[in-house]
């Protein structure tokens, strides 16, 4: 396709420097820097209300930043009005121009800029989304999926530098959700443009970004690949807000060459370094958070399992409730030292299923587990998830 | 009351006179009351239509014989259609003045937060809910007591006043009902603020200030009080009918009253056509 003549030529990647936001008192956003690579599908991720759509906003030009710059590329665009920048929005309820037909939404960016022939982009950009068929219908005529699309190539046709979503998808069922996750990701794939998604569920974020930053309160938590937030969160946020995971508090015993030594009422865990997290002191003594998911626990009746596992990482405990889900089954296992431990175990057969009071023992493997700083509250992001889904 | 169940068979003949009253009422009286209330509603509307016809000598009281007269003459009668000329320019000037200055206010009010702004709020309402009489007289006193003589400007300031609560009130209702964040959707695409009025702002409150505009220039075509304390030698329609009641209505008033009933009926048949059109479009 053709490049259309920008209104600023600014293309690069896109960078947000010391970027703080307030409302009066109240800290949107806490001095973020952050670079989105040119190209890349970048998804902020966060509770409603932890500033990832005043971030977008600012970028978009809606929102004047209360200190900081916004850059793309060698370009400076934190004073340019909204209609001056090479960026362009998917609003979340679509915002698409009631009075005007699909054709004319899509053509309304490019015809701003005095472009005169624009039929060719235009059915370039709704062939797109294969929306061609509807050009001549009023908005209010498509369904809630169509309507979306017709957002989206409203703002792809203008090839901006950086194309930001606001939660696109929130209006929509979860099956056409599905369907439109696949649908974004191959889009983006197809015109190769920087997208910068802002959402709050994390499996919309996984499913479709190369890089996620999951942001808390105004600020970054933690950024990276979404396999790397969820194999190796390093806070507690993440760690609860990215899928489930089991947080215990225990106490360091030792750094045994390239493990780290933990122990708690339960017993003691070896773990290697690599798994703590950076703000972890590994010093005698200090207080940590064992963390492992439950998915990778491997449970079985203690009974038939009376050895202590050579390298695994142990609880023993009582299965409190199971719940088969088809797929898995789900237990929560109360341990001795009074952890309820939840256990997602494949249901490979139906003969396996463990019933409540049965007494089991649950195992890891030492690189499966993670080591978070002690002071974290354990159930930091439990009730954003809950919120989220809400 | 009930039909009797045990027997299985309550044939309709057996039913009381009293029964299938009751039993017709039911399944008609919404219609029945609908007719009722539009015979209420039209007849005085028709009254005036057939007295249009009437060959009516002195007065237009009591019917005198048919005749096609009035229709073909409507200017027979002295100063008649001079009332209705300054009517409608009366109405067309006061609709100009009172929709560009309602409509500002209505985007101020909708978009804008400032000091005094549910003050204004309320105080819009206020020439709306002012008996009209007393509206009238006050702004009498006050243009003698600044001594600008009474004629055409006295009334159409008079109007224009209390129009602009009407089109405030309409457009406002219209602009609260916009999404702004389709403004920021076209500044967003390139639109300069001036750009994202004129191209999306501007056609979807279109229609508010249509209506607030036909609203106006009812209201001033049709007002006679106010118009009767600050108009001195000016005459409208209305104060001309009021005048010459005292000596009898001339069949001619009774001509260009049907005429305006059946052009408003018109204006309103097109639009309706033309709206389900474009829902359709």
């Amino acid at each position: 396709m053709a490049r259309a003549t920008d209104v600023t030529k600014a293309q690069g990647d896109l960078y947000l420097e010391r970027l703080t936001k307030s409302f009066g008192d109240f800290v949107a956003v806490d001095d973020l820097s952050l670079t989105v690579p040119q190209g890349s599908f970048f998804a902020l991720l966060g509770p409603s209300g932890c500033g990832k759509t005043t971030t977008l906003r600012m970028v978009a030009g809606l929102e004047d930043p209360t200190a900081g710059r916004i850059k793309i590329g060698e370009a400076d665009i934190t004073e340019l009005k909204p209609f001056r920048r090479p960026v362009n929005t998917v609003f979340q309820n679509y915002a698409l121009f009631p009075h005007m037909d699909i054709y004319e939404n899509v053509a309304f960016g490019l015809r701003r800029r005095g472009i005169k022939d624009v039929k060719t982009q235009v059915m370039e950009a709704l062939e797109l989304i294969e929306l061609a068929q509807v050009a001549k219908r009023k908005p209010a005529q498509l369904s809630g999926g169509q309507q979306q699309r017709v957002a989206l190539a409203r703002a792809i046709v203008n090839r901006p530098a950086v194309l930001l979503l606001d939660e696109p998808l929130g209006a929509l069922d979860l099956k056409l959700r599905r369907q439109m996750q696949l649908e974004l990701k191959r889009i983006q794939t197809e015109v190769g443009l920087t997208f910068i998604h802002v959402t709050h569920d994390q499996e919309e974020a996984m499913t479709m970004a190369d890089t996620v930053a999951v942001m808390n309160k105004g600020v970054i938590e933690q950024l990276g690949a979404p396999t790397d937030l969820y194999e190796s969160p390093k806070t507690a946020f993440v760690a609860n807000f990215l899928g489930q995971s089991n947080l215990f508090p225990a106490a360091v015993l030792e750094v045994d060459g390239e493990d780290i030594v933990l122990e708690d009422s339960d017993g003691r865990y070896r773990m290697p370094m690599n798994r703590v997290a950076p703000s972890v002191s590994p010093t005698r003594g200090g207080r940590v958070l064992v963390g492992v998911r439950p998915e990778k626990i491997h449970i079985e009746r203690l009974a038939e399992s009376d050895a202590t596992p050579a390298d695994g990482n142990y609880v023993d405990g009582t299965v409190r409730s199971s719940s088969f889900m088809g797929v898995s089954t789900q237990y929560e296992v109360a341990t001795a030292g009074g952890e309820i431990i939840s256990v997602f175990a494949q249901n490979l057969s139906a003969r396996d299923l463990l019933s409540e009071g049965d007494p089991v023992r649950l195992t890891w493997a030492p690189r499966h587990g993670f080591v978070l700083n002690g002071s974290e509250d354990m159930n930091a992001g439990v009730e954003a998830v809950t919120a989220a889904a809400g | 009351m009930s039909v009797d169940t045990s027997t299985g068979q309550a044939a309709p003949e057996r039913l009381s006179a009293g029964r299938r009253v009751r039993r017709w009422l039911g399944a008609n009286a919404l219609r029945v009351y609908m007719g009722i209330a539009f015979v209420y509603l039209l007849l005085p509307v028709a009254y005036t239509f057939l007295f249009s016809f009437n060959d009516a000598g002195r007065t237009n009281l009591t019917w005198q014989g048919f005749t096609f007269d009035n229709w073909l003459n409507p200017c027979g009668a002295p100063q008649v259609c001079q009332s209705v000329v300054n009517s409608l320019t009366l109405g067309l000037l006061v609709t100009l003045v009172a929709t560009i200055l309602g409509t500002l206010i209505a985007f101020a009010l909708v978009r804008y937060r400032f000091r005094g702004r549910s003050t204004t709020n309320l105080l819009i309402f206020l020439p709306m809910a002012t008996p009209e009489v007393v509206l009238g007289s006050s702004l009498l006193a006050l243009f003698l007591n600044i001594f600008v003589p009474l004629g055409f400007w006295t009334v159409m300031i008079a109007h224009v006043m209390f129009c602009i609560s009407f089109v405030v009130v309409t457009v406002k209702a219209r602009l609260a009902s916009l999404d702004p964040r389709l403004e920021q959707a076209a500044m967003d695409l390139y639109a300069s603020e001036a750009q994202a009025f004129r191209r999306i702002t501007l056609p979807l409150v279109a229609p508010g200030i249509a209506a607030a505009a036909l609203l106006a220039f009812s209201l001033s075509f049709d007002d006679f009080i106010i118009t009767n304390f600050n108009s001195g030698q000016f005459t409208t329609f209305p104060k001309f009918v009021y005048v010459s009641a005292t000596r009898g209505i001339p069949p001619q008033a009774n001509v260009i009253a049907s005429a305006m009933f059946f052009i408003a009926l018109a204006l309103v048949v097109i639009g309706q056509v033309i709206g389900v059109r474009r829902r359709k479009g």
